[in-house]
Protein backbone atom coordinates (compact mmCIF):
# COMPACT_ATOMS: atom_id res chain seq x y z
CA UNK A 1 0.00 0.00 0.00
CA UNK A 2 1.17 3.72 -1.07
CA UNK A 3 1.68 6.13 1.70
CA UNK A 4 -0.74 8.17 0.39
CA UNK A 5 -2.96 5.50 -0.30
CA UNK A 6 -2.39 4.12 3.55
CA UNK A 7 -3.26 7.56 4.75
CA UNK A 8 -6.85 7.96 2.69
CA UNK A 9 -7.79 4.67 3.95
CA UNK A 10 -6.79 5.62 7.49
CA UNK A 11 -9.03 8.78 6.59
CA UNK A 12 -11.98 6.66 5.47
CA UNK A 13 -11.97 4.50 8.40
CA UNK A 14 -12.12 6.78 10.62
CA UNK A 15 -15.09 8.63 8.76
CA UNK A 16 -16.84 5.42 8.87
CA UNK A 17 -16.25 4.80 12.52
CA UNK A 18 -17.19 8.00 12.87
CA UNK A 19 -20.43 7.66 11.20
CA UNK A 20 -21.03 5.01 13.21
CA UNK A 21 -19.93 5.27 16.77
CA UNK A 22 -22.16 8.98 16.55
CA UNK A 23 -25.36 7.21 15.29
CA UNK A 24 -25.06 4.23 17.42
CA UNK A 25 -24.62 6.57 20.79
CA UNK A 26 -27.63 8.72 19.06
CA UNK A 27 -29.58 5.24 19.15
CA UNK A 28 -28.31 4.19 22.64
CA UNK A 29 -30.25 7.60 24.34
CA UNK A 30 -33.53 5.66 23.38
CA UNK A 31 -32.41 2.65 26.41
CA UNK A 32 -34.84 3.14 29.27
CA UNK A 33 -37.04 5.57 27.11
CA UNK A 34 -38.88 2.79 24.81
CA UNK A 35 -42.58 3.34 23.95
CA UNK A 36 -42.70 0.24 24.87
CA UNK A 37 -40.00 -2.83 26.46
CA UNK A 38 -39.67 -4.58 23.24
CA UNK A 39 -38.86 -1.32 21.70
CA UNK A 40 -36.37 -0.34 23.97
CA UNK A 41 -34.84 -3.50 23.58
CA UNK A 42 -34.85 -3.83 19.43
CA UNK A 43 -33.04 0.10 20.19
CA UNK A 44 -30.82 -1.85 22.42
CA UNK A 45 -29.77 -3.95 19.94
CA UNK A 46 -29.55 -1.93 16.71
CA UNK A 47 -27.26 1.00 18.62
CA UNK A 48 -25.11 -2.53 19.58
CA UNK A 49 -24.52 -2.61 15.69
CA UNK A 50 -23.24 0.06 14.93
CA UNK A 51 -20.80 0.42 18.24
CA UNK A 52 -19.55 -2.69 17.16
CA UNK A 53 -19.34 -1.59 13.49
CA UNK A 54 -17.18 1.33 15.13
CA UNK A 55 -14.62 -0.15 16.93
CA UNK A 56 -14.12 -2.40 13.55
CA UNK A 57 -13.54 0.46 11.80
CA UNK A 58 -11.62 2.23 14.38
CA UNK A 59 -9.40 -0.94 15.25
CA UNK A 60 -8.81 -0.83 11.62
CA UNK A 61 -7.84 3.18 11.42
CA UNK A 62 -5.72 2.16 14.43
CA UNK A 63 -3.24 -0.36 13.00
CA UNK A 64 -3.51 2.03 9.94
CA UNK A 65 -2.31 4.73 12.14
CA UNK A 66 0.10 2.47 13.80
CA UNK A 67 1.53 5.19 16.37
CA UNK A 68 0.34 3.63 19.54
CA UNK A 69 -3.22 4.77 19.99
CA UNK A 70 -6.23 2.25 19.93
CA UNK A 71 -10.05 2.37 19.01
CA UNK A 72 -10.44 3.84 22.23
CA UNK A 73 -8.51 6.99 21.24
CA UNK A 74 -10.47 7.79 18.25
CA UNK A 75 -13.97 7.06 20.10
CA UNK A 76 -12.73 9.18 23.38
CA UNK A 77 -9.71 11.51 22.80
CA UNK A 78 -10.90 13.64 19.72
CA UNK A 79 -12.62 16.69 19.74
CA UNK A 80 -15.91 17.79 17.56
CA UNK A 81 -13.50 19.67 15.27
CA UNK A 82 -11.70 16.14 14.59
CA UNK A 83 -14.66 14.17 14.01
CA UNK A 84 -15.58 13.13 10.24
CA UNK A 85 -19.31 12.01 10.83
CA UNK A 86 -21.84 13.13 8.71
CA UNK A 87 -24.09 15.44 9.84
CA UNK A 88 -27.39 13.39 9.92
CA UNK A 89 -25.86 10.90 12.38
CA UNK A 90 -25.39 13.75 14.76
CA UNK A 91 -28.64 15.12 15.27
CA UNK A 92 -30.05 15.10 18.82
CA UNK A 93 -33.03 11.75 19.63
CA UNK A 94 -35.82 14.28 19.21
CA UNK A 95 -39.29 12.49 19.80
CA UNK A 96 -39.64 9.18 18.43
CA UNK A 97 -40.98 10.20 14.68
CA UNK A 98 -37.70 11.86 14.25
CA UNK A 99 -35.24 9.37 15.41
CA UNK A 100 -37.19 6.54 12.84
CA UNK A 101 -37.48 8.73 10.00
CA UNK A 102 -33.48 9.82 10.47
CA UNK A 103 -33.21 5.83 10.39
CA UNK A 104 -34.59 5.44 7.46
CA UNK A 105 -32.28 7.64 5.85
CA UNK A 106 -29.63 6.34 7.31
CA UNK A 107 -30.68 2.63 6.79
CA UNK A 108 -32.06 3.13 3.10
CA UNK A 109 -28.24 4.51 2.73
CA UNK A 110 -26.37 1.85 4.38
CA UNK A 111 -28.70 -0.49 2.42
CA UNK A 112 -26.76 1.09 -0.74
CA UNK A 113 -23.02 1.36 0.44
CA UNK A 114 -22.21 -1.43 2.59
CA UNK A 115 -22.72 -4.20 -1.09
CA UNK A 116 -20.61 -1.64 -3.10
CA UNK A 117 -18.03 -1.29 0.45
CA UNK A 118 -18.00 -5.44 0.05
CA UNK A 119 -16.66 -5.12 -3.56
CA UNK A 120 -13.42 -3.24 -2.08
CA UNK A 121 -10.18 -3.98 -3.08
CA UNK A 122 -9.33 -3.32 0.73
CA UNK A 123 -10.09 -6.81 2.31
CA UNK A 124 -10.76 -5.36 5.97
CA UNK A 125 -13.21 -2.66 4.46
CA UNK A 126 -15.09 -5.71 2.94
CA UNK A 127 -15.46 -7.94 6.03
CA UNK A 128 -16.52 -4.90 7.71
CA UNK A 129 -19.21 -4.42 4.80
CA UNK A 130 -20.10 -7.95 5.17
CA UNK A 131 -20.80 -8.24 8.15
CA UNK A 132 -23.18 -4.82 8.18
CA UNK A 133 -25.06 -6.04 4.99
CA UNK A 134 -27.30 -8.62 7.02
CA UNK A 135 -27.59 -6.31 10.45
CA UNK A 136 -28.78 -3.66 8.22
CA UNK A 137 -31.62 -5.63 6.67
CA UNK A 138 -33.03 -6.12 9.84
CA UNK A 139 -32.88 -2.39 10.62
CA UNK A 140 -34.36 -1.14 7.40
CA UNK A 141 -37.39 -3.22 7.82
CA UNK A 142 -37.94 -2.15 11.63
CA UNK A 143 -37.51 1.77 10.63
CA UNK A 144 -39.74 1.31 7.05
CA UNK A 145 -42.58 -0.55 9.51
CA UNK A 146 -42.21 2.50 11.60
CA UNK A 147 -42.47 5.28 9.33
CA UNK A 148 -45.23 3.52 7.44
CA UNK A 149 -47.10 2.75 10.93
CA UNK A 150 -46.27 6.68 11.90
CA UNK A 151 -46.96 8.55 8.58
CA UNK A 152 -49.72 6.52 7.92
CA UNK A 153 -50.77 6.55 11.77
CA UNK A 154 -53.03 8.94 13.53
CA UNK A 155 -53.27 12.50 12.52
CA UNK A 156 -50.77 13.77 15.09
CA UNK A 157 -47.75 11.32 13.92
CA UNK A 158 -48.75 11.76 10.61
CA UNK A 159 -47.90 15.44 11.10
CA UNK A 160 -44.52 14.64 13.60
CA UNK A 161 -43.28 12.35 10.83
CA UNK A 162 -43.66 14.84 8.22
CA UNK A 163 -42.21 17.01 10.28
CA UNK A 164 -39.11 14.94 11.03
CA UNK A 165 -38.66 14.48 7.14
CA UNK A 166 -38.60 18.28 6.62
CA UNK A 167 -36.38 19.02 9.28
CA UNK A 168 -33.72 16.15 8.54
CA UNK A 169 -33.96 16.02 4.44
CA UNK A 170 -31.54 18.82 4.11
CA UNK A 171 -28.88 16.86 5.98
CA UNK A 172 -29.22 14.49 3.27
CA UNK A 173 -27.29 15.71 0.79
CA UNK A 174 -23.62 15.86 1.84
CA UNK A 175 -23.84 11.65 2.00
CA UNK A 176 -23.69 12.02 -1.53
CA UNK A 177 -20.72 14.18 -1.42
CA UNK A 178 -17.30 13.15 -2.79
CA UNK A 179 -14.01 14.91 -1.99
CA UNK A 180 -10.50 14.28 -3.07
CA UNK A 181 -9.56 11.83 -0.46
CA UNK A 182 -12.53 9.71 -1.29
CA UNK A 183 -12.35 10.26 -4.90
CA UNK A 184 -8.70 8.68 -5.07
CA UNK A 185 -9.73 6.07 -2.91
CA UNK A 186 -12.83 5.36 -5.34
CA UNK A 187 -10.43 5.18 -8.11
CA UNK A 188 -8.42 2.81 -6.44
CA UNK A 189 -11.07 0.30 -6.05
CA UNK A 190 -11.18 1.64 -2.51
CA UNK A 191 -13.60 3.66 -1.01
CA UNK A 192 -17.31 3.39 -2.73
CA UNK A 193 -18.33 6.31 -5.02
CA UNK A 194 -21.42 7.75 -2.96
CA UNK A 195 -22.50 10.18 -5.44
CA UNK A 196 -23.41 7.36 -7.62
CA UNK A 197 -26.05 6.41 -5.20
CA UNK A 198 -28.04 9.21 -4.63
CA UNK A 199 -30.36 8.52 -7.03
CA UNK A 200 -31.42 5.04 -5.87
CA UNK A 201 -31.56 6.60 -2.29
CA UNK A 202 -33.89 9.54 -3.73
CA UNK A 203 -35.85 6.09 -5.14
CA UNK A 204 -35.82 3.73 -2.44
CA UNK A 205 -36.76 7.33 0.12
CA UNK A 206 -39.46 8.50 -2.03
CA UNK A 207 -41.09 5.44 -2.37
CA UNK A 208 -41.51 4.37 1.45
CA UNK A 209 -42.69 8.38 2.37
CA UNK A 210 -45.17 7.58 -0.42
CA UNK A 211 -46.74 4.68 0.73
CA UNK A 212 -46.23 6.39 3.86
CA UNK A 213 -48.87 9.03 2.92
CA UNK A 214 -45.85 11.43 3.15
CA UNK A 215 -44.84 14.39 0.84
CA UNK A 216 -41.18 14.23 0.05
CA UNK A 217 -39.50 17.52 0.17
CA UNK A 218 -38.45 19.61 -2.69
CA UNK A 219 -34.48 20.03 -2.25
CA UNK A 220 -34.67 23.77 -0.89
CA UNK A 221 -32.17 23.76 1.26
CA UNK A 222 -28.64 21.79 2.51
CA UNK A 223 -26.23 21.89 5.20
CA UNK A 224 -22.71 20.02 4.63
CA UNK A 225 -19.64 20.32 6.49
CA UNK A 226 -19.24 16.96 8.51
CA UNK A 227 -16.50 15.49 6.75
CA UNK A 228 -14.39 18.37 7.04
CA UNK A 229 -15.13 18.71 11.06
CA UNK A 230 -17.34 21.69 10.68
CA UNK A 231 -20.78 19.89 12.71
CA UNK A 232 -24.28 21.65 14.27
CA UNK A 233 -23.73 22.39 18.25
CA UNK A 234 -25.44 18.73 18.78
CA UNK A 235 -21.82 16.90 18.30
CA UNK A 236 -20.61 18.58 20.94
CA UNK A 237 -22.75 18.08 23.97
CA UNK A 238 -22.65 14.47 22.31
CA UNK A 239 -19.54 14.02 22.74
CA UNK A 240 -19.23 15.49 25.83
CA UNK A 241 -21.35 13.21 27.85
CA UNK A 242 -20.12 9.93 25.45
CA UNK A 243 -16.27 10.93 26.46
CA UNK A 244 -16.60 12.34 30.33
CA UNK A 245 -16.08 9.06 31.76
CA UNK A 246 -13.15 8.40 29.89
CA UNK A 247 -11.56 11.49 30.26
CA UNK A 248 -12.21 11.40 33.54
CA UNK A 249 -10.36 8.61 34.37
CA UNK A 250 -8.06 7.72 31.98
CA UNK A 251 -6.38 4.56 31.28
CA UNK A 252 -9.05 2.91 33.80
CA UNK A 253 -10.52 -0.43 33.13
CA UNK A 254 -12.60 -2.42 34.79
CA UNK B 1 -36.55 -45.56 13.06
CA UNK B 2 -33.56 -43.67 13.20
CA UNK B 3 -33.47 -40.34 11.15
CA UNK B 4 -30.34 -39.40 9.20
CA UNK B 5 -29.92 -35.71 8.63
CA UNK B 6 -28.16 -34.64 6.20
CA UNK B 7 -25.19 -32.32 6.67
CA UNK B 8 -24.46 -28.64 5.17
CA UNK B 9 -21.23 -28.21 3.67
CA UNK B 10 -20.01 -25.67 5.98
CA UNK B 11 -20.88 -28.00 8.78
CA UNK B 12 -18.69 -30.69 7.12
CA UNK B 13 -16.14 -28.47 6.05
CA UNK B 14 -15.65 -27.47 10.03
CA UNK B 15 -15.53 -30.96 11.04
CA UNK B 16 -13.16 -31.85 8.55
CA UNK B 17 -10.49 -29.28 9.32
CA UNK B 18 -11.19 -30.54 13.08
CA UNK B 19 -10.46 -33.62 12.69
CA UNK B 20 -7.52 -33.39 10.77
CA UNK B 21 -5.91 -31.04 13.31
CA UNK B 22 -2.61 -31.84 13.99
CA UNK B 23 -4.22 -30.07 17.84
CA UNK B 24 -7.21 -32.15 18.00
CA UNK B 25 -6.61 -32.24 21.74
CA UNK B 26 -7.01 -28.19 21.84
CA UNK B 27 -9.89 -28.22 19.65
CA UNK B 28 -11.50 -30.50 22.39
CA UNK B 29 -10.26 -28.88 25.74
CA UNK B 30 -12.13 -25.66 23.83
CA UNK B 31 -15.16 -27.32 24.07
CA UNK B 32 -15.40 -26.40 27.43
CA UNK B 33 -15.64 -22.73 26.69
CA UNK B 34 -19.01 -21.85 26.24
CA UNK B 35 -20.85 -18.76 24.61
CA UNK B 36 -21.73 -16.36 27.96
CA UNK B 37 -24.23 -15.43 26.69
CA UNK B 38 -25.83 -18.76 25.88
CA UNK B 39 -24.22 -21.01 28.30
CA UNK B 40 -25.41 -24.37 26.62
CA UNK B 41 -23.80 -23.79 23.00
CA UNK B 42 -19.52 -24.10 23.13
CA UNK B 43 -18.31 -21.53 20.95
CA UNK B 44 -17.52 -24.56 18.35
CA UNK B 45 -21.28 -25.45 18.79
CA UNK B 46 -22.07 -21.68 17.88
CA UNK B 47 -19.84 -21.95 14.69
CA UNK B 48 -17.47 -18.65 16.23
CA UNK B 49 -14.13 -20.93 16.75
CA UNK B 50 -12.62 -20.47 13.10
CA UNK B 51 -9.43 -22.04 13.96
CA UNK B 52 -6.43 -23.13 16.63
CA UNK B 53 -2.88 -23.29 15.72
CA UNK B 54 0.41 -24.35 17.32
CA UNK B 55 3.26 -22.02 16.97
CA UNK B 56 6.16 -23.41 18.76
CA UNK B 57 4.63 -23.05 22.62
CA UNK B 58 2.53 -20.44 21.75
CA UNK B 59 -1.21 -21.39 20.86
CA UNK B 60 -3.47 -19.26 18.23
CA UNK B 61 -7.29 -19.52 18.44
CA UNK B 62 -9.02 -17.70 15.69
CA UNK B 63 -12.78 -16.33 16.96
CA UNK B 64 -15.22 -14.45 14.83
CA UNK B 65 -17.60 -12.66 16.00
CA UNK B 66 -21.57 -13.55 14.93
CA UNK B 67 -23.09 -9.98 15.09
CA UNK B 68 -20.73 -6.61 14.94
CA UNK B 69 -21.45 -5.25 18.39
CA UNK B 70 -21.67 -8.67 19.93
CA UNK B 71 -20.55 -8.15 23.62
CA UNK B 72 -19.83 -11.30 24.10
CA UNK B 73 -16.25 -11.30 22.55
CA UNK B 74 -14.22 -10.09 25.40
CA UNK B 75 -15.21 -12.23 27.44
CA UNK B 76 -15.00 -15.09 25.11
CA UNK B 77 -11.15 -14.19 24.30
CA UNK B 78 -10.74 -14.56 28.22
CA UNK B 79 -12.49 -17.53 28.95
CA UNK B 80 -10.21 -18.89 26.07
CA UNK B 81 -7.29 -18.17 27.31
CA UNK B 82 -8.01 -19.37 30.52
CA UNK B 83 -9.44 -22.79 29.67
CA UNK B 84 -5.55 -23.17 28.01
CA UNK B 85 -3.90 -22.02 30.90
CA UNK B 86 -5.93 -23.89 33.30
CA UNK B 87 -4.33 -27.00 31.08
CA UNK B 88 -0.63 -26.21 31.02
CA UNK B 89 -0.65 -23.42 28.05
CA UNK B 90 0.39 -20.02 29.00
CA UNK B 91 1.56 -18.69 25.52
CA UNK B 92 -1.96 -18.03 24.13
CA UNK B 93 -3.15 -15.33 21.52
CA UNK B 94 -6.52 -14.80 20.51
CA UNK B 95 -7.24 -13.41 17.31
CA UNK B 96 -10.38 -12.04 16.22
CA UNK B 97 -11.45 -12.41 12.28
CA UNK B 98 -14.38 -10.90 10.36
CA UNK B 99 -13.79 -12.69 7.10
CA UNK B 100 -15.77 -14.81 6.00
CA UNK B 101 -18.50 -13.57 8.13
CA UNK B 102 -20.30 -15.45 10.55
CA UNK B 103 -23.39 -17.26 9.34
CA UNK B 104 -25.77 -19.58 11.52
CA UNK B 105 -25.41 -22.05 8.85
CA UNK B 106 -21.79 -22.80 10.57
CA UNK B 107 -23.75 -24.26 14.14
CA UNK B 108 -23.63 -28.04 14.60
CA UNK B 109 -26.20 -30.48 15.00
CA UNK B 110 -25.45 -30.83 18.15
CA UNK B 111 -25.62 -27.02 19.01
CA UNK B 112 -29.22 -26.78 17.43
CA UNK B 113 -30.31 -29.77 19.61
CA UNK B 114 -29.16 -28.02 22.85
CA UNK B 115 -30.61 -25.00 21.76
CA UNK B 116 -34.30 -26.29 21.34
CA UNK B 117 -33.84 -28.23 24.75
CA UNK B 118 -32.68 -24.89 26.54
CA UNK B 119 -35.73 -23.19 25.44
CA UNK B 120 -34.57 -21.18 22.00
CA UNK B 121 -35.71 -22.39 18.92
CA UNK B 122 -32.91 -22.47 16.22
CA UNK B 123 -32.69 -21.41 13.40
CA UNK B 124 -33.84 -23.86 11.17
CA UNK B 125 -37.27 -23.83 13.19
CA UNK B 126 -38.78 -20.92 10.89
CA UNK B 127 -39.67 -20.60 7.44
CA UNK B 128 -38.17 -17.12 6.26
CA UNK B 129 -40.06 -14.96 4.54
CA UNK B 130 -39.64 -13.65 0.82
CA UNK B 131 -37.11 -11.19 2.22
CA UNK B 132 -34.52 -13.94 3.65
CA UNK B 133 -35.61 -12.41 6.96
CA UNK B 134 -37.18 -13.46 10.17
CA UNK B 135 -40.86 -14.66 9.81
CA UNK B 136 -44.01 -12.88 11.56
CA UNK B 137 -45.13 -16.27 12.82
CA UNK B 138 -44.93 -19.58 12.59
CA UNK B 139 -41.32 -20.17 14.14
CA UNK B 140 -42.14 -23.80 16.11
CA UNK B 141 -42.37 -23.54 19.83
CA UNK B 142 -39.48 -25.46 21.80
CA UNK B 143 -41.41 -25.94 24.69
CA UNK B 144 -44.72 -27.78 23.00
CA UNK B 145 -43.82 -28.13 19.51
CA UNK B 146 -46.72 -25.72 18.10
CA UNK B 147 -46.17 -23.59 14.49
CA UNK B 148 -49.48 -21.49 15.67
CA UNK B 149 -46.45 -18.90 16.95
CA UNK B 150 -46.57 -15.00 16.70
CA UNK B 151 -43.30 -12.79 16.02
CA UNK B 152 -43.35 -10.46 19.44
CA UNK B 153 -40.33 -8.28 18.55
CA UNK B 154 -37.92 -8.48 15.69
CA UNK B 155 -34.76 -7.76 18.19
CA UNK B 156 -34.84 -10.12 21.27
CA UNK B 157 -32.75 -10.30 24.75
CA UNK B 158 -29.52 -10.57 22.47
CA UNK B 159 -27.97 -9.09 19.30
CA UNK B 160 -29.14 -12.89 17.71
CA UNK B 161 -32.38 -13.27 18.47
CA UNK B 162 -35.95 -12.33 18.11
CA UNK B 163 -38.62 -12.72 20.37
CA UNK B 164 -41.87 -14.89 19.51
CA UNK B 165 -44.62 -16.22 21.52
CA UNK B 166 -46.61 -19.41 21.27
CA UNK B 167 -50.29 -19.64 20.26
CA UNK B 168 -51.01 -22.33 21.99
CA UNK B 169 -48.90 -22.60 25.68
CA UNK B 170 -48.74 -19.23 25.75
CA UNK B 171 -45.10 -19.39 26.22
CA UNK B 172 -42.78 -16.60 24.97
CA UNK B 173 -39.62 -17.56 23.51
CA UNK B 174 -36.73 -16.73 21.83
CA UNK B 175 -35.93 -17.65 18.00
CA UNK B 176 -32.28 -18.06 16.72
CA UNK B 177 -32.19 -15.64 13.86
CA UNK B 178 -30.62 -17.32 10.05
CA UNK B 179 -28.35 -14.92 9.11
Amino acid sequence: MSDAIKAATLEYATRLGDDAVVLGHRISEWVSYGPFLEEDIAYGNVALDYIGRARMFYTYAAELADDGRTEDDFAYMRSDREYRNLLLMEMPKGDFAYSQVRQLFADVYYTLVLPELLHSKDETLSAIAAKGIKETKYHLRRSREWVLRLGDGTEESHKRTQKAVDSLWGYTHEMFDMDETEQMLADAGIAVDVSKLRDAWHKMVSDILTEATLTVPEDGWAVRGGRTGYHTENLGHMLTEMQIVHRSYPGCQW
Amino acid sequence: MNEISLMPEEQYRRLQQRNAAEVKELWDLLDQVKDPEVPVLSIWDLGILRDVERDGDRVVVTITPTYSGCPAMNTITDDVIAALKASGYDDVEVKTKLSPAWSSEWMSPEGRRKLRNYGIAPPEDAELDEDGLTPDAHAQCPHCGSRNTRRISEFGSTACKALFQCNDCNEPFDYFKKI
